[in-house]
């Protein structure tokens, strides 16, 4: 109340603030110099950027830990709520070529899908990249990460008989030297230089690592113009033999996917004519090639796939492949509100499917019931404590923090020891003959137990704050209300209680917090009724690895407190907060 | 100062003690009656039980001894709120989340007064303290002054027969605090309330009261209008703690036809008039205000006792002289002049001869 009565902003007429006011308007209109000439704004700024430096240096350490450590974690989690960039950098082509695909006019993908899928996966299972796609897709379809494992492994033997039949023509397509005397072409001819950075800047993509650096090898631009697809896929498997393997490109011999390329380049009609005009190294052995490669029959990628597995032909694989093809996507948060992508759009899934959105109502509905618990509970033995002497509060203050002395594991799972059905509690009662031998109450693996719990663990955060605040209210307003004629009761009410507000505002929002992310002690005493959403995230971070979900998750419970702390600005002003 | 002083006892203290530890008491068998209508301040030094005495009478403390009656019944069973009691604090308590409007409705509200009833009331009390526009504001952005009659407007009211006030001005500045004191008195003789006031500061006891009550070691020292209380302290400790005081300690020599002849320990023998010793051979405290010492030789009254003096220091305050002296073996002798045209400032070392009236010289309790 005295420092109210010094507010210079209430106080009018002849304050030494309000003259130094009126003397800072009076003196505004001409520009104050100081004694050296400069402008007086100027060199205070210049006086006070030393103590700004130094503070800023003494913060500096906590700073930058707590940028690399809090704030940078939780840019990453909510970058990765949204990121899906695996699809389209294992499956690039594929993904490009579904963009035409409509799925009810045609169940499954046409040719140059399964071409271009040949293709991709061929590099991602040599890569082993294509396993972390098929775990991806699987959140969203069971079954497709054993038929991405599946494919992966039986890729080799698409189109056994060309290679064969190329390779019985001449032994020399086996010769992995001549092979890179055929990609490269003749010393000193032109190379396809976009080619090579093109593809390096896929395996990098792929794989997630850099690609930069001499690979001994470089596409002739004559035989990359010839041989478009062969040279593709030499260039990436020269890239990846090189980086990945450290091995010599010119010694190893090229993929099979590598050779199937090349027979297609052979049947296409582009190349045998221009086949004719080709002089570069190989050349006889591309024009001996090609006849035998196009009296082949023609390959059926699709049916290759299909036979390797039936699923290929699954409608709803295809569909997630499509679905899931840009590299942000929504799926996490719609999954996170129990929705799912199709189709047609977000739509909820099965009623009995839906586990999130009850995971978060009832967490939101547990954390207001620890926080009520904790005020009903906190609140007299804080107007207790802000009552009593000095030297006997300060000794019940010990039993209030004690809690904060021992470990949170063993509270919790004192707890068990209390409330399970042979525990403490039920034995009293059982004693007591207050309850049936035979009908123990549960009250441990379900909400009763996370309640019980979780409210003796955080009540510390409720009292301190409430005491700090009570112990400012002067014990003169309640005698004050009494010689107005309230009763006790009264009195507490329209005048103790309002201005104890700002501390269960204060403690509320602590508690509240703190309980609705609450992990360890719903994982421990929550049973399947009493965990916390909390507890499913942490279910996709160390078991499921659905780390999307789980910063969806995540992001979405972040969100919900700072629409609630919105809210309670909103409602009740944050400036009524205290702490102390 | 011309209250008529009612027979009627309105507020009773009967032998009233009060003890918190159960080892020492801090009120001493209190007796005190107040009538109807009056200004009565209690005053003393910290922890004499003047404010003890106000929180019995409150409600807030419980007498451990004897009976406190207000308008002839006792209170000692009745819990605060039924008191019926106005009451002003220290740091006038009022309510920081309501406004003033809501402050002064609360003792209303509780009282299940009507909302019409309750607005005039509330106009007719902020008017009264001229506080009439500030309503709607919060006491957090009032003056301390403004505040301090919002207080008093709180406790006014309900129309409270007995208004109680804890040193309610003792956090204003001074000029604000001559300023209150006035228009607290004001209100309180035009309203007809009997007050009890309590204060450390005796300049604001003498200006405000009707009576003072000079409380010292748990016991009303002496309980008088203010001018009786300067003029005539009863014992020692009054005369020292109302206003300036010159005293010399010596012995009784004689007692006759109510002079006592006083022999000082410095060997001068005066006259002085006897308080409250009576034996010859006793020690005494002989007491003088500073303002009663004539040091002009020519204006002495008629009958006026002389002593040799020799001046220590002379110091100019502006409307007076203040001269310290040595007298006898007390050199802390202090004499105020008034700065008139024809008074003479005395040099330090001058040998003078004082004197005063026999009767303004009292002989109290050593």
């Amino acid at each position: 109340m005295s420092d109210a009565a010094t507010d210079p902003d209430k106080i009018e007429g002849p304050t030494p603030d309000n003259a130094l006011r009126a003397a800072d308007q009076a003196a505004r209109p001409e520009k104050v110099l100081a004694a050296d000439g400069t402008p007086l704004k100027r060199s205070l700024n210049r006086a006070l950027r030393m103590q700004k430096m130094r503070a800023l240096l003494l913060i500096a350490p906590l700073l930058l830990f707590v940028l690399l450590t809090f704030i940078a974690p939780i840019a990453d989690m909510l970058f990765r709520s949204v990121e899906n960039q695996i699809v389209s950098t294992t499956l690039p082509r594929t993904t490009a070529a579904l963009g035409n695909w409509d799925a009810s006019q045609d169940p499954v993908p046409d040719e140059t899908v399964f071409e271009a899928l040949y293709y991709d996966m061929f590099l991602a299972a040599e890569a082993k990249e294509h396993t972390k796609l098929g775990t991806r897709l699987n959140y969203e379809e069971t079954g497709i990460s054993s038929l991405f494992r599946s494919s992966g492994r039986k890729l080799d033997d698409i189109g056994e008989d060309r290679i064969d039949a190329l390779e019985d023509l001449n032994e020399t397509w086996e010769d992995a030297a001549f092979w890179f005397a055929l990609m490269s072409g003749p010393e000193g001819g032109e190379k396809d230089a976009a080619l090579l950075d093109a593809q390096r800047e896929r395996m990098a993509e792929l794989s997630g690592h850099s690609y930069s650096g001499d690979i001994g090898f470089a596409p002739a631009a004559a035989i990359s113009a010839l041989l478009p697809r062969a040279t593709r896929a030499y260039t990436a498997f020269a890239i990846f033999t090189a980086i990945d393997d450290g091995d010599v490109v010119a010694e190893e011999e090229p993929w099979e996917a590598v050779k199937i390329a090349l027979s297609e380049d052979l049947r296409d009609p582009d190349s045998i004519s221009a086949l004719e005009d080709y002089s570069g190294p190989g050349a006889a052995e591309l024009r001996a090639a090609q006849p035998v490669m196009a009296d082949m029959p023609p390959l059926d990628f699709r049916q290759a796939f299909l036979d390797i597995d039936e699923d290929w032909g699954d409608t709803d694989n295809w569909q997630t492949i499509q679905i899931y093809s840009p590299s942000y996507t929504s799926g996490y948060f719609l999954n996170a509100v129990d929705m799912e992508k199709t189709p047609d759009g977000p739509q909820f899934r099965d009623e009995k499917e839906r586990i999130y959105w009850l995971l978060l109502k009832r967490t939101l509905f547990m954390s207001l019931v620890i926080t009520g618990s904790c005020i009903l509970l906190g609140y007299p033995v804080a107007w207790i404590l802000a009552n009593l002497p000095m030297r006997t509060a300060n000794l019940l203050m010990i039993l209030v923090l004690l809690p904060f002395w021992t470990s949170l594991l063993v509270r919790t799972s004192a707890w068990k020891v209390m409330l399970q059905q042979q525990g403490v509690i039920n034995d009293v009662l059982v004693w007591l003959g207050l309850v049936d031998d035979s009908a123990r109450l549960i009250m441990i693996n379900n909400q009763f137990g996370t309640i019980v719990a979780m409210t003796h663990i955080l009540l510390p955060f409720m009292i301190l704050p409430m005491y700090s605040v009570m112990q400012t209210i002067p014990p003169s307003y309640l005698r004050a209300a009494k010689s107005l004629g309230a009763t006790n009761w009264t009195a507490f009410w329209r005048v103790y209680f309002p201005q104890s507000v700002p501390g269960i505002g204060a403690g509320s929002i602590l508690v509240f917090i703190l309980s609705i992310g609450y992990y360890i002690t719903p994982e421990i005493v929550g049973g399947t009724t009493g965990t916390f959403i909390s507890n499913r995230i942490a279910y996709h971070i160390s078991s499921s690895l659905n780390w999307g979900l789980a910063a969806a998750l995540g992001t979405i419970l972040l969100a919900v407190v700072l629409i609630l702390y919105w809210a309670y600005d909103k409602i009740v002003g944050i400036d009524n907060v205290k702490l102390g | 100062m011309a209250e008529k002083q009612t027979d009627d006892a309105f507020v009773e203290f009967e032998r009233v003690q009060k003890s918190y530890d159960g080892e020492t008491l801090v009120v001493k068998d209190l007796n005190l009656s107040v009538p109807r209508g009056e200004f009565l301040t209690m005053l003393g030094p910290s922890g004499s039980g003047k404010t003890t005495c106000l929180m019995m009478l409150a409600g807030f403390e419980t007498a451990t001894h004897g009976d406190i009656r207000l308008g002839g019944t006792s209170i000692n069973n009745i819990p605060p709120h039924k008191r019926g009691i106005g009451m002003v604090f220290q740091n006038y308590a009022l309510f920081p989340h309501m406004t003033i409007a809501e402050n002064l409705s609360f003792p209303l509200e509780v009282r299940k007064i009507g909302k019409a009833d309750r607005e005039k009331k509330v106009k007719r009390a902020l008017e009264m303290v001229e506080m009439g526009d500030f309503g709607g504001r919060r006491p957090a952005q009032l003056s301390g002054g403004q505040q301090q009659r919002v207080a008093l407007a709180r406790a006014l009211v309900f129309e409270p027969e007995l208004v109680l006030m804890d040193e309610p001005l003792g956090a204003l500045d001074k000029q604000l605090r001559e300023k209150m004191q006035f228009e607290i008195t004001d209100l309180a003789h035009n309203l007809g309330i009997t007050t009890v006031y309590v204060t450390h500061d005796q300049t604001e006891a003498l200006t405000m009261s009707d009576r003072v009550a000079v409380f010292d070691d748990g016991r009303i020292q002496q309980i008088a209008p203010p001018d009786a209380l300067y003029e005539e302290p009863e014992n020692s400790f009054v005369a020292q703690f109302i206003g300036e005081n010159n005293t010399m300690l010596g012995t009784i020599k004689e007692i006759k036809d109510s002079v006592a002849l006083v022999e000082l320990d410095g060997g001068a023998v005066i006259d002085a008039k006897p308080i409250n010793v009576s034996d010859v051979g006793a020690r005494t405290r002989v007491s003088i205000r500073p303002e009663r010492v004539e040091v002009d030789k020519n204006r002495l009254q008629p009958g006026a006792h002389t002593i040799k003096a020799e001046v220590l220091e002379f110091i100019y305050m502006g409307d007076i002289f203040r001269t310290r002296l040595r007298v006898g073996d007390n050199d802390d002798f202090i004499v105020k002049t008034r700065n008139a045209p024809d008074q003479r400032r005395m040099q330090p070392g001058e040998q003078i001869e004082i004197g005063w009236l026999p009767e303004d010289c009292r002989a109290l309790d050593a």
